[in-house]
Order: structure tokens, then C-alpha cells, then sequence
């Protein structure tokens, strides 16, 4: 929580002492739980030492369950700001139609799937074009993402940059960190952004 | 069997429509197919039920024996409500164990079956049945009915329950993925598929817990709670969890005790 108010005190109060909650059970020893996540995933697939990640950010956010102290957010929010790289040459617009196919395709990147271009599925989290209607919940709707903005260059950038490291903006964001994992290459992250800031764009339309 | 494949055929078009249709709408025809498919004389799991208790009483591998000595918790042989009490922690091996692994210890230990190919054949594929997917579906049918309970009286099962919740919260790879980031709001979905709430006690956690196994028509297989959470570190973009390893069963420990107290009815049949 980041600021407490009183009442917000007393109601966190009130729950602990309401019936037993399956949450409040105390943490395990952390050398245990080591050795069963260790015995789930045993060996490092062949390819796979990049993706395979427990850093910082991802242990503070557990341990929190996504829900900082105030100082542990300002360190993470550092932290992850530091880990952008925008474009060498400055633009952040791709190519809308590609940024469409992207953020509809949700292959690649399993333990299934063959090397391959990996699609983006922003859809599984937001609503963007407002015909498309098979879009989850998880995020908020980014209908109009672009109008609203009044298509400002510096929106943009941000945008770019939340595709990048949604954390910078949000620590322990529900969104993945697309660039910051290498999950998406800088062209599929600008065209993701065109899609959300180009005026033809079906999203904003 | 044909009424039910050309309904499958239509949910699975269906889903390519998405675009045209409103998503309210998809939810309903779901519903009214959810409950024509839970009648045993049209869902194919029964038909694994049916091979399982034949696998049970088979005398099978090097010791010539059948699995009729096994106790999963409630004696040797004991089926009925045994299932509603797993995973649960057994003194001669002093570990917790979910259904799976307990069949597993005593198709090697009585049985002497060769486990390298009963792991092989751990998920049922067109033309390759699972005796664990047999297995489990026949014994957690003996439950229906039953009333899921997770007392965690033991001082491992404590432990157990503990590992699962933070498994399930351990944000890790591609992703930052945990099984929070989709389990643990209310009335969320990805895409169109509603996403249950699974942190806590409650009917979601019940909904979903006392309808596995299930016949999952997407697959045409029947599968366990080992494959469901298989297949969610799969989506998670997780490298492949060891088959019946500790923290499985850790995991589903935690759902079930988020599920206590919810009628079970297997196996089900799901989308
Ligand atoms: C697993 C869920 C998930 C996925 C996948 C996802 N997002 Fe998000 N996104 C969220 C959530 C939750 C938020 C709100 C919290 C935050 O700001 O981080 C968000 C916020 C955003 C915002 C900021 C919205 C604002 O209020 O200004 C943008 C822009 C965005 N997402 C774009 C994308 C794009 C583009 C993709 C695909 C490359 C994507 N998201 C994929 C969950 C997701
Ligand atoms: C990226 C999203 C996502 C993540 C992360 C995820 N799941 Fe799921 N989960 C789903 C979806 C989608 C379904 C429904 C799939 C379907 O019906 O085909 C599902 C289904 C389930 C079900 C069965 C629900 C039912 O009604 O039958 C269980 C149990 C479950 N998940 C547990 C977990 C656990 C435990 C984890 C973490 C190890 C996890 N999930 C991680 C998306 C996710």
C-alpha cells in the first residue's frame, strides 16, 4: 500500500481478525521452497537460459504479492526505468497494419512451439479496435489510445516505453515487460505503438 | 456421439467468429452446452472411468499384482471419498501426495509396472490412452457427490499448503507471469475465456476444482489437474514442470483448500 489511510488501517484490521484466511498462512522456509521450485524445473531447456528469469523485480513483487511498500515501489520503478532503450534513430511509429496482426496473434514462446516470431496478444488483456470483440479484461480498454492523447509525439514515446517496461510506469504491472525480456523485437514494439497512434488506425477510429 | 460432435464443431467455429458475435452471447451458448455434456450417457470420460476400473483390478507388471492393496488414504483397496481427501500426507513415504503421484508409487512399488512408460503415456494423444488419465478419472468418480476437505492437520500438508501459495504468486521468465496474474481477481478474462478466481475460498475455486478431471472436447481427452496446471505454466511461457514433482502437488494442495467444502462431480466436461 502506498499511503494508508486510518480507516484503510482498521478494515486490514477487522480481516485479520474475521475468520482464519487461506492467505495468512505463514511463508514456508525458504530454503525448502528453493529446493521444490528447483525439483519442478530441474535442467535449463537448451535455448531457453535467456528466458528463464527470477530477477529482482519479479521476486519483490511475489514476495508483496504485486503490492509494494512505498519505498520498495520507488527502488523497482528506478530500477526498471533504467532498462529502456528507445530507438536509435529517435522514432517510435512502425507500421500500423503490422502493429494490428501483432497484437492479435498470441503464438510463440511456449514449450510447444517451434522458434518463431512471437506474436504479442495485447488482446488477451485489452480492448483496442472497438469492432474486435474477442479482448480480455486484464488491462484497461485502450479504445481511442491515440485521439485521446491528441496523437502527441510525446504520448507516444510513453507508449513505446510502457510496451518496454510497463513496470517503469507501474511496478509489479500485470503487464509483461515485452522489450526488457526480449519478448518483442524494437520493430514489433513500434509498430504496436503506430497501431495505438496512428490516426488510421482501426483503434482509433 | 454424433449430436456431440457437431456441437463441438460449431463451439470450435464458433470461436473463429468471435469478431461478429457478442461475447454475452457465447457465454450462454456455453452454458446450455455445459449442461447437455454433463450427462455420463454423452460424455466420452466415462469411457475412461470405465478403463480404469479395469486397469485397477488387472493383475500387471513385474509382480503380477493388481492395484486392489494401494491405500490412497483411506486403507488398502478403500476408493470411495478417497479422492476428496487428496493430497494428503502418507506416513510410509512421508510425503504429501495428489492422486497421481500415489498411483505412480504403487504401480511401481506393488506392481512393478515399467514407469518409464507409464510417465511416457502420462497425457492420452489420438491412438495413445493414459492409464493415469483412466486411473484418475474411475477413482475421482468414486467422490461425486463428496464434498472436497483439506483439514491440514499435518505439519507437512501445513507446509505443503504454504509452498503452493507462493508458487502461486511467484511471478518468474518471459512473462512475469504467475498464476495471479489471471487467477486472482474476480469476473476477469482472457480473450473471451472467463478466468476463475482461485486465491481464495470460494465458488470459483469450488466450480472449479470439483469439476476435475474433466473431458475436455478441445483436446477430445480426458485430463487431470497435473496436465491443467501443465498446461498453465505452458501458457505462462514456463519451461516444462517435472511431471508429479513436489511443487505440483504443493500447487494443488493450495486449490483445493481454496475449494473446500465444494461438491465434486468428475469427471466433467469442459470447452
Ligand atoms: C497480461 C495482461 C496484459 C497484456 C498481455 C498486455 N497488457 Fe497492457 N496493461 C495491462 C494492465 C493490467 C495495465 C494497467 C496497469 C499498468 O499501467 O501497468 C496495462 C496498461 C497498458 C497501457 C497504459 C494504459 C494507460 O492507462 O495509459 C498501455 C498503452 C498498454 N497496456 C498497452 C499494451 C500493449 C500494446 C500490449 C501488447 C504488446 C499490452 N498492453 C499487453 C495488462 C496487459
Ligand atoms: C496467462 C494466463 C494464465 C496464467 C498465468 C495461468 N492460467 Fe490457469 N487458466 C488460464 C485460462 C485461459 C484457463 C481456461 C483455459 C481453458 O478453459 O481452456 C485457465 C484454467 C485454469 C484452471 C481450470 C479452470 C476450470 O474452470 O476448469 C486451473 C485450476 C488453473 N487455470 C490454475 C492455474 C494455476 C495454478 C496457474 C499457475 C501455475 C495458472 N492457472 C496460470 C489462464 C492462465
Amino acid at each position: 500500500m502506498k499511503t494508508l489511510s486510518i480507516s484503510a488501517l482498521l478494515l486490514a484490521g477487522l480481516c485479520i481478525l474475521g475468520p482464519a484466511r487461506a492467505q495468512d498462512a505463514p511463508k514456508p522456509d525458504a530454503k525448502r521452497l528453493e529446493e521444490v521450485t528447483k525439483a519442478m524445473w530441474p535442467k535449463t531447456p537448451e535455448g531457453w537460459e535467456k528466458r528463464i528469469s527470477y530477477d529482482e523485480t519479479q521476486a519483490v513483487c511475489s514476495q508483496f504479492r504485486n503490492d509494494l511498500p512505498q519505498a520498495e515501489f520507488d527502488k523497482v520503478r528506478a530500477r526498471e526505468l533504467a532498462t529502456i532503450k528507445l530507438p536509435a534513430d529517435g522514432k517510435v511509429m512502425g507500421d500500423w497494419k503490422a502493429g494490428q496482426r501483432f497484437a492479435n496473434d498470441g503464438r510463440g514462446g511456449t514449450f510447444t512451439d517451434r522458434p518463431m516470431t512471437n506474436g504479442a496478444n495485447c488482446y488477451a488483456c485489452h480492448q483496442m479496435d472497438r469492432f474486435e470483440l474477442s479482448y480480455g479484461t486484464l488491462g484497461p480498454s485502450l479504445v481511442n489510445y491515440g485521439k485521446d492523447r491528441k496523437y502527441a509525439a510525446e504520448e507516444a514515446k510513453a507508449a513505446y516505453a510502457k510496451i518496454y517496461n510497463s513496470m517503469a510506469v507501474m511496478p509489479c504491472s500485470t503487464m509483461p515487460r515485452f522489450g526488457y525480456h526480449g519478448f518483442l523485437t524494437e520493430q514489433q514494439m513500434k509498430d504496436l505503438t503506430a497501431f495505438l497512434f496512428d490516426p488510421e488506425s482501426p483503434v482509433n477510429k | 456421439m454424433r449430436v456431440f460432435m457437431a456441437l463441438a464443431m460449431s463451439i470450435t467455429l464458433g470461436a473463429g467468429l468471435a469478431r461478429a458475435q457478442q461475447p454475452v452471447d457465447t457465454e450462454k451458448e456455453l452454458e446450455k452446452y455445459r449442461q447437455m455434456m454433463s450427462d455420463p450417457m454423452s460424455n466420452p470420460g466415462f469411457l475412461n472411468v470405465d478403463r480404469g476400473e479395469v486397469l485397477w483390478a488387472q493383475k500387471r507388471g513385474s509382480k503380477n499384482a493388481s492395484l486392489e492393496a494401494c491405500d490412497l488414504g483411506e486403507g488398502p483397496g478403500k476408493l470411495e471419498g478417497a479422492f476428496a481427501k487428496l493430497p494428503r500426507f502418507f506416513a510410509d513415504t512421508g510425503k504429501v501426495m495428489d492422486l497421481e503421484q500415489r498411483l505412480a508409487h504403487c504401480m511401481e512399488t506393488q506392481q512393478g509396472l515399467d514407469m518409464a512408460d507409464i510417465i511416457r503415456r502420462r497425457f492420452g494423444a489420438p491412438g495413445r490412452t493414459s492409464d493415469m488419465e483412466d486411473l484418475v478419472a474411475f477413482i475421482a468418480n468414486k467422490s461425486s457427490g463428496m464434498k472436497y476437505s483439506a483439514p491440514l492437520a499435518h505439519p507437512k500438508e501445513k507446509e505443503a499448503f504454504a509452498i503452493g501459495q507462493e508458487l502461486f504468486f511467484r511471478r518468474s521468465d518471459f512473462m512475469d507471469f504467475s498464476c495471479a496474474t489471471c487467477h486472482a481477481e474476480e469476473g476477469k478474462r482472457i480473450r473471451l475465456q472467463g478466468l476463475p478466481q482461485l486465491n481464495k475460498a470460494g465458488k470459483d475455486a469450488q466450480a472449479t476444482m470439483g469439476s476435475w478431471p474433466t473431458y475436455r472436447v478441445s483436446q477430445s481427452q480426458t485430463r487431470t489437474m497435473q496436465h491443467r496446471l501443465w498446461d498453465c505454466y505452458r501458457q505462462m511461457r514456463s519451461p516444462e514442470p517435472v511431471y508429479l514433482s513436489e511443487g505440483l502437488t504443493a500447487l494443488t494442495l493450495y486449490l483445493v483448500k481454496q475449494a473446500e467444502g465444494g461438491e465434486i462431480q468428475v469427471p466433467s466436461i469442459k470447452r
